[in-house]
């Protein structure tokens, strides 16, 4: 029997397919289906930051507007007596989910920066959540703000996430990182058990007709699975940190391939939206054939196998790969 | 300090106690009561219970009359109830008060006594509406400050049963119900010791029961009536004692200790004042400072006004009084005296004390203030030669020389107490933070603290003055403070506009929110304000408040920063002590709300005191400049002489000679008052602007304008006055100018959100774009000027079906107190402009009549022939009637006019009496036949002969009038629902416009029956669980009125069709608008986008119901907006209204989102049946 089993965020898992943070896990339906068709684990979607901030502010401040003007108007609403504001609802579904499936289940908050929003950790925490994902979506649009001052910051929010919570803790990143390699070691020293890589970036499209920049979504690609497979080939075995790869799997090959660069968990989203949930039970039979044929025994066999440490020709994943690309008359023309 | 002390109003003081003791609670909003309804419904939606463990059923009744009845009925069944109301309210109960009282029924109304709307509307405080109720069989008991309005509803209560009287408690409106104390309440023991068992189950035992039934409400005739009205006469004689025994139960249970009429002063008094209310703080400080400097005064504080007890107050006064001066806070004009005044005469006539001279006076009128110097100034009239009678004091009165003098240096302000001015803009928090303060002092420290609050009479802009006194020994002092040793000006502004240094006290502190830094702030500071801080040897602080407040994401919300300030140098609480103090209130005051709001007021807490700074006074003033002048040398004497001084703050100095003497001012007096309230204004970019009109139309305030005019007149144009060519097929070769009136700007953004252009090469721009007003204010004040004399364009050329032409015509409302991006306003702008010239309009209470009628500058206005809207308030119940009332004067006078004008069709001329005879009643032919009675009028010049002189006279009726009934959903849904009823059941051509904000608004946001489903609103604390009503359909089943339902951001157009054809409509029209409100909760420069999504959710639809077309053979119905397209929920969680209950209770909310869809869904299918059946549903 071939064995999928496979070990992320201190936990041991069924398999390494994991639904990655998404609306999946706002319906219970959907999360109970998920798990019927094979999910070993779940994410949960994002608490943001802002979200949690604005909620807040933006309440207080259409609660506040117009009062204490005019004499006969003080105030324009009823003076509850609680708002819930914050993570409550967040939590209640964390719950939900939780009692709803018999894998783990991971919370995810959405943040860059160390505030008082952190303490939502350890909230988490309380309310079950088998580890943390922090997801570090962060566009720094300041030109003021160097690199260093971005990895520092991002260090900072890890640590402090770290000193909230005893659960494992998963840092997932966007692709544009200077020296990707020597941060995912700096968040290891930081506290984190775990990076996910990488980050989908919603860039907006640009209406040219509106004459407007527009939010723009769309589901992922298997091509974009590319950029995940060669950093986590280039930092597996090379730095102490689990890796999972969010991004662009599709399909059971693609599975395979993150397994190989050194994926201890594989996480699908557009391929569930795109699929229903019940494609991860078509995945998991895919993943197990090509295994059976391919006669692989385990998921660790596979792990890592095609890494940079172990490829056999590591100069695809450095500047080898461009030079022979070139070579093939593949690159730029001059 | 005492455990069991609280900083509360005088409202809550009462509602605690009434709610404690009550099992049904009638409410209906009204100020200054509302706030005890409104912590009523609030408590019972959290639960709390009653004395009996019970939570009390709250319910909002359609009005007060309404509430009056329900609660007849709930008391009749064998319910404790209560309510609580003021003013007309108060009056509209008094048909059930008879009824309630001559049927022996216990029962307390708590009253925020006010003023009654006379010659003019006032939300303020006086006795006149509980004096119009004495004669009603009540009894009435008075309290006299937020401590006794506590205590004495729980004497009112206690007393209520063992009498069998109802009883009136009332206390003075906004002096005591808003005055924010230290006070120790009756505690719930006290109160199970106050109410007593036998006498609640004897009161359950007289209800109405088929179990043991009885008859009540009958019919009686000569033969008994008299007789059974005088069966009551031993309830009557036996209440006082009651009550006193009441009183002197609950001093055995609190140790506080009342009597039916207190005596204060000297024990050998020659002299005394008799009164009752929040005044006699005043007059007391005034006795014990008398009596201080050797004199022998007294004042008897009258509880128990009804029944009077003649010989508890006779015992009550000295023997040795010689002269007594009764003072009412109310007036009865015609009366030999008034009712205080007549009640002492007689009781000191019956009881035998003669020899004493007794003179009566009125004061306090609409919260005029009454200070310890006006009662100094009574005493000193009981010793002139001949004291003058039926005086008054606090006014001068020129014109009838009642009006006593007084000397305002006469103070008697406590020196050990701290007393802080603090001026503010409502925006800023200035009045939250200072309440917030005097719960720190009054509940963390021994001291005692009060606070009172002024607010403006706009809405938008508002300013707030805040006054706060604390102290080691308890503060009486029931007026405005005048000595003050703490002044705060939070908005550096204010110091043109106000002189707030007058009220500072000689070598007090002057703290002042700056942008410049001490070292620059004198050389900006007015002369006025250098020369008193001199003068006064004042300490100069300064603090850029609004900086530390943004960089600590507080935005413009100052008041954390200005009241970290003010305990720094108070020195109320060491400092140390006073920053916990502070923070801990924080905590306390918006944890519910999140920790990011607490995080960021305590950011701001930290981060002040390093920016608070001394300024070091120079030894002279340096500023050469004088403040600006108020009002332009351009304005009418009328506006000089006395809106001027309104607009000053100096109407408590106008004389009753300045004053019009039936209720009759001027319109278009708006204009003058140049608030500059807007920091940043729009900007027009004529080089690609498309002339649309979108931001003139939709702009609240009318304060963006079009004109088109012939480019010679450039000529003359300031320099930096912008025109473009106007982009109209038939006026090529005009130009064009949009501009904007930058001073009476709220800068509300509205104009930019509707704007239809961007700019090419940078689209974050637009054809108007916000920038900061103060650079452009001067040479924008030169535009505005030369723009405002360019003539008007010809109505005749102008095309009425057109928003870009309607932008052409002047708007005669302008320039409001409405709040900043009101949603009501642009509908009423839009009525102006199409039939302003011949407008009649009729305004119910609410909103609309006090951004419409408040004084001192009112908006509704008239074009340069002098011809403009007539206005008028009546009430708040009965406006459609009041405009029925003015459509039936002027169908009178044209029928009358038509009839005299036949019988001299030879003496003017048949072409002249056939032309005016046969002008249809349009608003296209205004012009003509307001030129033709001109010509009428001149003809008829000399005539002495009755007809002619008669014609003359109601000439004017010839020209078509447009009768406009205005008012908001709580006058049309609810109050005044059966009136309009009624109206749209005449032929009258009347036209109806209801500005939905589906709220209360005016009266800070109670529910109505517009009010839709799931939405959380003031007396639906939790969600409200019934449909809105759908008053166009219901109008349009009759089938006989035209309806429309507009929203001008969802489709303007049709705003505009609806509008005109509801005018032309010849009977009665109803235009029901979707009105945007800050009681929404959300940001209204996007009520726009959220006007559409009203309409594309289904929440709103569009449609026009008009009978003419049933002539035509056509459906009268049409539905003019598409089936819903958008999730309810994407239009409902846009709003605080909806959001704030998905958070507060998140089942309910989703409960009622789904019947709402349901709502949304079935409604749109009835409309589609009606617009689709041949004849619309209706007959």
């Amino acid at each position: 029997m071939t064995d999928l089993t496979a070990c992320y965020l201190g936990h041991n898992l069924p398999n390494p397919l994991i639904v990655s943070s998404s609306p999946i896990t706002r319906d219970l339906d959907q999360v109970r289906m998920a798990e019927d068709s094979g999910a070993a684990a779940f994410v949960m979607h994002s608490l943001f930051e802002e979200q949690i901030e604005s909620e807040s502010l933006d309440l207080h401040h259409h609660l506040e507007a117009g009062s204490e003007s005019y004499a006969e108007s003080l105030s324009y609403f009823p003076n509850m007596q609680t708002y819930n504001t914050g993570p409550d609802g967040y939590l209640e579904q964390l719950r939900r989910v939780k009692a709803a499936v018999r894998g783990p289940v991971f919370a995810s908050l959405n943040g860059t920066s160390a505030g008082g929003w952190v303490h939502y950790a350890r909230l988490v925490e309380e309310a079950g959540a088998d580890g943390l994902e922090l997801n570090v979506y962060d566009i720094p649009t300041d030109p003021n703000l160097t690199s260093q001052q971005i990895e520092d910051r991002l260090m900072e929010l890890v640590r402090a996430i770290r000193q909230q919570i005893r659960i494992p803790l998963a840092v997932k990143l966007g692709p544009f990182y200077t020296a990707p390699v020597n941060l995912l070691t700096r968040l290891h020293g930081a506290g984190a058990t775990a990076a996910v890589l990488f980050n989908r970036f919603y860039q907006p499209d640009l209406n040219i007709d509106d004459l407007d920049a527009v939010p723009h979504l769309k589901l992922s690609h298997s091509d974009e699975l590319l950029t995940r497979l060669h950093w986590v080939g280039v930092a597996y075995g090379r730095v102490p940190i689990e890796l999972a790869v969010t991004g662009g799997v599709h399909s059971a090959r693609d599975v395979i391939k993150c397994i190989m660069a050194g994926a201890s968990g594989v996480m699908l989203t557009s391929a569930l939206l795109r699929h229903g949930v019940g494609h991860l039970r078509q995945l998991l039979a895919d993943l197990r054939h090509w295994m059976e044929e391919k006669e692989y025994e385990s998921i660790a066999q596979m792990r890592g196998s095609l890494s940079l440490n172990k490829v056999p020709d590591p100069t695809a994943f450095e500047r080898g790969n461009y030079m022979r690309v070139l070579r093939q008359g593949v690159g730029p023309t001059w | 300090m005492a455990d069991d002390r609280v900083t509360i109003e005088g409202n809550e003081a009462a509602a605690r106690v009434a709610y404690a003791c009550s099992e049904v609670i009638a409410i209906y909003p009204i100020t200054p009561s509302s706030g005890m309804g409104e912590l009523s419904d609030q408590w019972a939606s959290e639960g709390k219970p009653n004395l009996w463990g019970s939570v009390p059923r709250v319910v909002e009744m359609q009005s007060e009359g309404g509430a009056a009845g329900a609660l007849h009925g709930a008391l009749q069944a064998g319910a404790l109830g209560t309510t609580f109301t003021a003013s007309q309210g108060l009056l509209l109960m008094i048909p059930n008060m008879y009824k309630i009282a001559g049927e022996l029924t216990p029962t307390v109304f708590h009253i925020a006594a006010r003023s009654i709307a006379a010659q003019g509307l006032s939300i303020f405080g006086d006795h006149q509406d509980v004096m119009a109720c004495r004669q009603t069989g009540w009894a009435m008991l008075a309290s006299n400050s937020v401590q006794e309005a506590g205590d004495l509803a729980l004497i009112a209560h206690a007393a209520t049963l063992e009498t069998r009287l109802p009883f009136l408690h009332f206390f003075d409106g906004f002096r005591t119900s808003h005055e924010v104390a230290t006070v120790t309440p009756p505690t719930i023991e006290q109160i199970r010791g106050m109410i007593r068992d036998d006498l609640v189950t004897a009161f359950r035992q007289r209800a109405l029961s088929p179990d043991h039934p009885v008859l009540r409400g009958t019919a009686q005739n000569p033969d008994v009536y008299f007789q059974a009205r005088e069966t009551v006469n031993p309830y009557y004689l036996a209440c006082p004692a009651i009550v006193q025994n009441a009183m002197d139960r609950f001093a055995e249970l609190s140790g506080r200790r009342y009597k039916l009429y207190e005596y204060v002063g000297h024990p050998q008094a020659e002299r005394a004042i008799v009164m009752m209310g929040s005044g006699c703080g005043a007059a007391e400080e005034a006795v014990e400072a008398l009596n201080a400097a050797g004199q022998k005064v007294g004042l008897l504080k009258v509880r128990l006004f009804r029944p009077f007890d003649l010989i508890a107050f006779a015992a009550a006064l000295p023997e040795s009084v010689k002269a007594v001066a009764v003072l009412d806070r109310t007036k009865e004009p015609g009366a030999l005296g008034e009712p205080l005044y007549q009640d002492v005469l007689t009781a000191l006539h019956e009881a035998g004390r003669s020899g004493m001279s007794l003179v009566g006076g009125r004061y306090g009128l609409s919260s005029k203030e009454f200070t310890p110097a006006m009662a100094k100034a009574v005493f000193d009239n009981l010793i002139a030669t001949r004291p003058r009678n039926h005086f008054t004091v606090g006014i001068v009165d020129d014109v009838t020389h009642l009006s006593l003098d007084h000397d305002p240096a006469f103070s008697t302000e406590d020196p050990a107490s701290v007393r802080a001015v603090f001026f503010g803009l409502g925006a800023d928090g200035t009045v939250g933070a200072n309440k917030n303060t005097i719960k720190i002092i009054g509940e963390d420290t021994p001291l005692h603290a009060q606070g009172y609050f002024v607010y403006d009479s706009k809405k938008s802009g508002s300013v707030t003055v805040s006054h706060l006194r604390f102290g080691p020994n308890p503060i009486r002092s029931t007026y405005l403070i005048s000595r003050a040793s703490f002044v705060a000006c939070h908005q550096f502004h204010f110091l043109e506009r106000f002189d707030m240094l007058g009220l500072a006290e000689a070598g007090g502190t002057f703290l002042l929110n700056s942008p410049h830094g001490p070292d620059e702030v004198w050389s900006h500071l007015p002369r006025s304000v250098q020369e008193t801080i001199l003068a006064k040897r004042l300490r100069l602080f300064v603090i850029d408040a609004l900086a530390v407040a943004k960089e600590n994401g507080m935005g413009g919300r100052i008041n954390t920063v200005m009241q970290t300030c003010f305990f720094a140098l108070s020195g109320v609480l060491p400092r140390d002590e006073a920053i916990a103090a502070i923070k801990k209130s924080i905590q306390k005051t918006y944890a519910k709300r999140g920790l990011p709001v607490v995080e960021r007021n305590w950011a701001a807490v930290d981060a002040t005191l390093d920016r608070l700074f001394e300024v070091k006074v120079p030894a002279e003033a340096t500023a050469p400049t004088r403040r600006r002048p108020l009002v332009s040398a351009d304005a009418p004497e009328f506006v000089q002489s006395v809106t001027a001084r309104m607009m000053a703050g100096e109407g408590n100095a106008l004389p009753v000679s300045a004053l019009p003497v039936d209720g009759t001012w001027p319109t278009g007096t708006s204009q003058w008052e140049k608030r500059n309230i807007a920091l940043e204004i729009p900007v027009w970019d004529e080089s690609i602007c498309i002339q649309c009109g979108k931001c003139v139309l939709v702009c609240p305030h009318a304060v963006i304008r079009g004109k088109v005019f012939d480019p010679a007149l450039l000529d003359k144009a300031p320099e930096t006055f912008k025109h473009a060519d106007a982009r109209w097929p038939d006026r090529k070769g005009q130009a064009f100018t949009l501009q904007v009136a930058h001073e009476d700007c709220t800068g509300c953004r509205l104009c930019v959100e509707a704007c239809p252009v961007k700019n090419k090469s940078e689209p974050r721009l637009k054809a108007i774009n916000m920038a900061p007003q103060p650079p452009l204010r001067d040479a924008e004040a030169k535009n505005w000027d030369f723009f405002r004399a360019l003539p008007e364009p010809d109505r005749a050329t102008l095309r009425a079906d057109s928003v870009k032409d309607v932008q052409l015509m002047r708007p005669l409302f302008e320039f409001s107190g409405a709040c900043a991006g009101c949603g009501e306003t642009p509908y009423l702008k839009m009525i102006s402009q199409l039939f302003g010239d011949h407008a009649l309009i009729a305004n119910a209470t609410g909103c609309s009549s006090i951004y419409g009628g408040n004084l001192p500058t009112t908006p509704w206005a008239k074009g340069d022939d002098g011809c403009g809207p007539a206005w008028s308030n009546s009430l708040f119940e009965d406006n459609a009637e009041f405009g029925l009332g003015l459509r039936l004067a002027v169908d009178k006078q044209a029928e009358y006019a038509r009839e005299l004008l036949a019988r001299l069709r030879d003496d003017v001329g048949a072409e002249l009496a056939d032309g005016l005879l046969n002008a249809k009643p349009t608003s296209a032919d205004v012009r003509p036949q307001r030129e033709r009675v001109k010509q009428l009028k001149e003809k008829l010049a000399g005539r002495t002969d009755a007809v002619a002189r008669d014609l003359i006279a109601v000439a004017d009726s010839l020209i078509p009038r447009s009768v406009w009934i205005v008012g908001g959903d709580g006058w049309a849904y609810d109050i005044g629902y059966g009136g309009l009823d009624h109206v749209l059941n005449t032929t009258a051509n009347v036209n109806v416009l209801v500005l939905d904000t589906e709220v209360y608004s005016n009266t800070g946001g109670q529910m109505s029956k517009a009010t839709p489903r799931a939405a959380v609103a003031k007396f639906a604390a939790a969600g409200k669980r019934t449909a809105k009503k759908d008053l166009a359909l219901l109008a349009a089943v009759q089938g006989q009125c035209y309806v429309a339902r507009v929203a001008f951001g969802a489709n303007d157009t049709h705003t505009l069709t609806a509008l005109r054809e509801a005018e032309s409509f010849p009977g009665p029209s109803l235009v029901i608008a979707y009105s945007p409100c800050i009681a929404h909760g959300f940001d209204l420069s996007k009520q726009l986008e959220q006007q559409k999504a009203a309409v594309q959710s289904g929440h709103w639809p569009l449609f026009r119901y008009d009978p003419r077309r049933k002539a035509a053979g056509l459906n009268p119905m049409q539905l003019d907006s598409k089936p819903p397209s958008l999730p309810l929920k994407n239009y409902l969680y846009n709003e605080t209204r909806f959001t704030v209950l998905v958070q507060n209770d998140p089942a309910s909310a989703e409960m009622l989102l789904r019947e709402a869809e349901a709502e949304v869904a079935d409604r749109w299918k009835l409309y589609e049946r009606l617009a689709a059946t041949a004849n619309g549903g209706a007959s």
